[in-house]
């Protein structure tokens, strides 16, 4: 129990000093949003009145607290852009992320576990070596690259779908799900062959520890030895790592959608920091910030739950 | 370094993935003439950048990007055509007396808005006050700053201004809106098209305006969807998801063979401009140096691929007879000359300096790089500083914090004075600090002047001023590019920016 209480404990501080630190990084980039919003019409006197205007006055710390408690109540502030709430500038895009991240993960998920058991199985075979050097350029390639790889092949060539052709999910899910599979793949390629790297290591290292040979000894079969015994321990780092990859896969989405055409965060996100559009960017670095730190604070919590051991060490 | 190293390996990798699979293929016949107009239907056009949060017409300062699709949504008394003719619009006729300082408008009959509501004579003495300033707030459009009073009279309406103006009417183009609406609510206009909905940072969306006074539209909606990522843009357009865009440049058509390929000029003075306040372009010498060291045939050869039209003042052709082409071959390009000015002015061995560029825009960096080239024989070492378009316009534009910049400038009506008036010494826009009495001299003449020879004689002395002082090293006006699907016909190229959606058609 102390262990999460603990664990809790660092992931309230981190989320505060995140939140913290973003919100100086925004005071300090060089642009100031009200030349951005006045532009022809700017004149040093109509700026200052907009800056009182946007709240841009006044002790620094005194509008952090401002801003976070807007934060935590669910009212993030306005856009300088839009000049609508933070949440409605961000309502649908929120959406879209979401579900190309999740996406992305079941992919991850879905590549990484069956291709790192069968590399580990097949130790030392033609398979084994063949599949280790694919692996190794598919873990180099860039999601952005993969992305414009699969527009000019399944798009322009292959005609599978249709670039730039995206509907939101609101008007039809399984339009949007069969557009989203792509850049997914996009994304989860990358990551689901570092993951089935990490876990080809980690059963082969659990191979070699006695228990496997008392296994062995019982007459036990190799499948019968890996599934029973061996995974059990050698998924614990990948647990952690794939919790983790979560969050990476939501910071993967920013260039992918650029090259997908996806209504998302992340393109929110570039033209919000373009335009200085500070509450909108804020916003959403912390969001992104705090899934990263979330999906640490879990996968610690869960990797404690199955080994009983990391709450000794 | 390693990272760069290995984002170029990737970028050759996907260069010659790329040219693998497609080859070079001969472009498709420019200015294809397409069939019948067939009535209906719906397109989706490609858009570079979203539109500005307000879609408020008389805020000026939005973005050239907004203008240009508000032109299909709003109208004012007069509009301009593609000829760049001013043409009456919510107005029927106008007249004006012989000191160019009253303005009568005859209302157009039976002109409604979006809602449904009849113009009247109040909408548009309120609309042109708003714009003015003279409902208590401040000046919203600074063209027409300079109206003294707006009345109806018998219906008619009656702009007074404060001081005589001969070229009011290129600013007559105010949009008119509803009495006392606000754009910010709802966004009601005259335009062929009528405003549907947007979703931020995603696409716009607008429908035929049925009961519009003039020529309606042809198709029956538009989707203006959002594509930022240039490449994406142009796959969108490959891909049939979009059917057309517009503003593309000359790297970008390549590969779209699927498409009709129209080529304009973007209306845009690009240019080398020269803060003339700073060391050592303070010289009009060392200016006169960089404008016959930079040959501007060669910078459009190796950045734009030989399109574009070259200039050599702040005017561009489509401005007709204002524009001089004598002037663009002003200075022969020669290095021993360059070199020789710069030695009389002190500067023997050259020196150096930064260019600042928006980095978003890619033709501008392109030109800045090749700059940099043809100054290095002169012994001039420039180097180019990409910053943000936000940064650019603080530091650049407003602060006047820089040495020298690529950028382009365009105009917002079809006058003159809108490319020269921010020459003149004390004009808020002269960012590039230009500093002539003889120039500020010469743009009085040519405002205060009702004659309009006279007028064209004194603006043309300006832009022979501008490239005599060497005000800035003027490069050209851009090559812009128009993607089509096959089946679309009716675009027309204007002299402002401007996007006519109203004009295009299926074909039958």
């Amino acid at each position: 129990m102390s262990y999460v209480l603990k664990k809790t404990g660092v992931l309230l501080i981190s989320l505060v000093l995140i939140s913290l630190l973003t919100f100086l990084a925004f005071q300090v980039i060089p642009g100031d949003p009200t030349t951005k919003i006045l532009g022809t019409d700017y004149t040093p006197e109509r700026a200052e009145a907009l800056r009182e205007q946007l709240g841009l006055k006044g002790n620094i710390f005194v509008r952090y607290f401002q801003w976070l408690r807007g934060l935590l109540h669910g009212e993030p502030g306005i856009s300088y852009s839009y000049f609508m709430p933070v949440k409605d500038v961000m309502a649908g895009k929120m959406q879209v992320t979401a579900i190309l991240s999740i996406l992305s993960w079941l992919l991850v998920m879905l590549f990484s576990i069956p291709l790192g058991i069968i590399l580990a199985r097949f130790q030392g075979s033609h398979l084994e070596r063949t599949g280790i050097v694919v692996n190794q350029v598919f873990m180099a390639v860039p999601p952005f690259f993969l992305g414009i790889l699969f527009t000019y092949l399944f798009g322009l060539l292959l005609r599978w779908f249709t670039p730039g052709s995206y509907v939101s999910y609101a008007d039809d899910p399984a339009k949007a799900l069969a557009y989203m599979l792509f850049p997914a793949l996009a994304i989860s390629i990358p990551k689901a062959a570092k993951t089935a790297k990490l876990l080809r290591s980690s059963i082969l290292s659990e191979m070699n520890k006695d228990y496997v040979r008392t296994a062995y000894s019982r007459g036990n079969s190799r499948w019968a030895v890996l599934r029973d015994h061996v995974l059990r321990n050698a998924m614990l780092p990948v647990i952690t790592y794939l919790a983790m990859s979560l969050a990476d896969t939501v910071a993967g989405s920013i260039i992918v959608e650029q090259v997908f055409a996806l209504p998302g965060l992340g393109r929110l996100l570039l033209s919000s920091i373009g335009n200085r559009d500070f509450p909108v960017a804020q916003c959403i670095v912390v969001i992104i910030a705090f899934i990263v730190v979330f999906m640490n604070y879990l996968a610690d919590i869960v990797t404690q739950y199955i080994d009983p051991r990391v709450r000794l060490s | 370094m390693k990272k760069r190293i290995i984002s170029l390996v990737l970028a050759i990798a996907l260069v010659f993935a790329m040219s693998a699979c497609t080859g070079s293929k001969p472009q498709s016949d420019p200015q294809v003439t397409p069939g019948e107009a067939a009535e209906g239907g719906e397109i989706t056009v490609g858009l570079y950048n979203d539109l500005d949060a307000s879609l408020d017409p008389h805020m000026s300062s939005s973005s050239a990007a907004t203008r240009e699709i508000l032109f299909n949504i709003f109208e004012g008394l007069v509009k301009p055509d593609s000829k760049g003719n001013l043409v009456p619009a919510i107005a029927s006729s106008y007249t004006v007396n012989d000191t160019a300082d009253v303005y009568t408008f005859k209302l157009r009959e039976g002109v409604k808005f979006h809602d449904g509501r009849e113009v009247t004579a109040n909408d548009v003495v309120w609309s042109l006050s708003r714009a003015a300033g003279l409902l208590g707030g401040d000046t919203l459009v600074a063209d027409v700053a300079h109206i003294a009073s707006v009345e109806s009279v018998d219906g008619d309406i009656v702009v007074t201004l404060s001081k005589p103006d001969t070229e009011f009417l290129a600013h007559a183009t105010v949009a008119i809106i509803p009495e006392g609406h606000d754009p910010l609510s709802s966004v009601i206009g005259t335009g062929p098209y009528k405003f549907v909905s947007r979703v931020v940072q995603d696409n716009i969306v607008l429908e035929k305006n049925a009961d519009y006074w003039g020529e309606p539209a042809h198709l029956d909606k538009v989707t203006l969807k959002i594509i930022e990522d240039p490449e994406t843009l142009v796959m969108s357009l490959r891909s049939g998801a979009l059917d057309m865009a517009v503003r593309l440049d000359a790297s970008q058509i390549g590969t779209l063979d699927n498409m009709n390929i129209l080529e304009g000029s973007s209306n845009i003075v690009q240019a080398l401009y020269l803060n003339n306040a700073v060391k050592p372009f303070d010289d009009v010498r060392v200016r006169q140096a960089l404008c016959y060291a930079i040959d501007k045939h060669m910078v459009i050869d190796l950045a734009s691929d030989g399109h574009g039209t070259l200039l050599g003042s702040s005017m561009f052709p489509a401005f007709g007879k204002y524009f001089m082409p004598e002037l663009t071959d002003y200075y022969e390009p020669s290095v021993e000359k360059a070199k020789e000015l710069l030695a009389q002015a002190g500067y023997p061995n050259g020196f150096e300096f930064s260019i600042m560029v928006p980095a978003s825009m890619q033709s501008h960096v392109d030109v800045a790089q090749v700059i940099v080239e043809l100054l290095r024989p002169v012994g001039i070492t420039a180097k180019i500083d990409q910053v943000e378009w936000a940064t650019w316009y603080s530091d650049a534009y407003q602060g006047r914090k820089f040495e020298a910049t690529v950028i382009g400038m365009d105009a917002h009506g079809v006058a003159a004075s809108d490319l020269l008036a921010r020459f003149v010494s004390t004009s808020p826009k002269n960012f590039i600090n230009f500093n002539s009495p003889a120039y500020d001299a010469a743009y009085a003449a040519a405002t205060s002047t009702t004659d309009d020879a006279e007028q064209t004689k004194y603006f043309k002395e300006c832009e022979t001023i501008l490239t005599e002082e060497a005000a800035n090293v003027y490069i050209q006006d851009g090559a812009s590019f128009v993607a089509m699907a096959k089946d679309l016909g009716g675009f027309e190229f204007y002299p402002l920016y401007v996007l006519d959606l109203s004009k295009i058609y299926k074909t039958k």
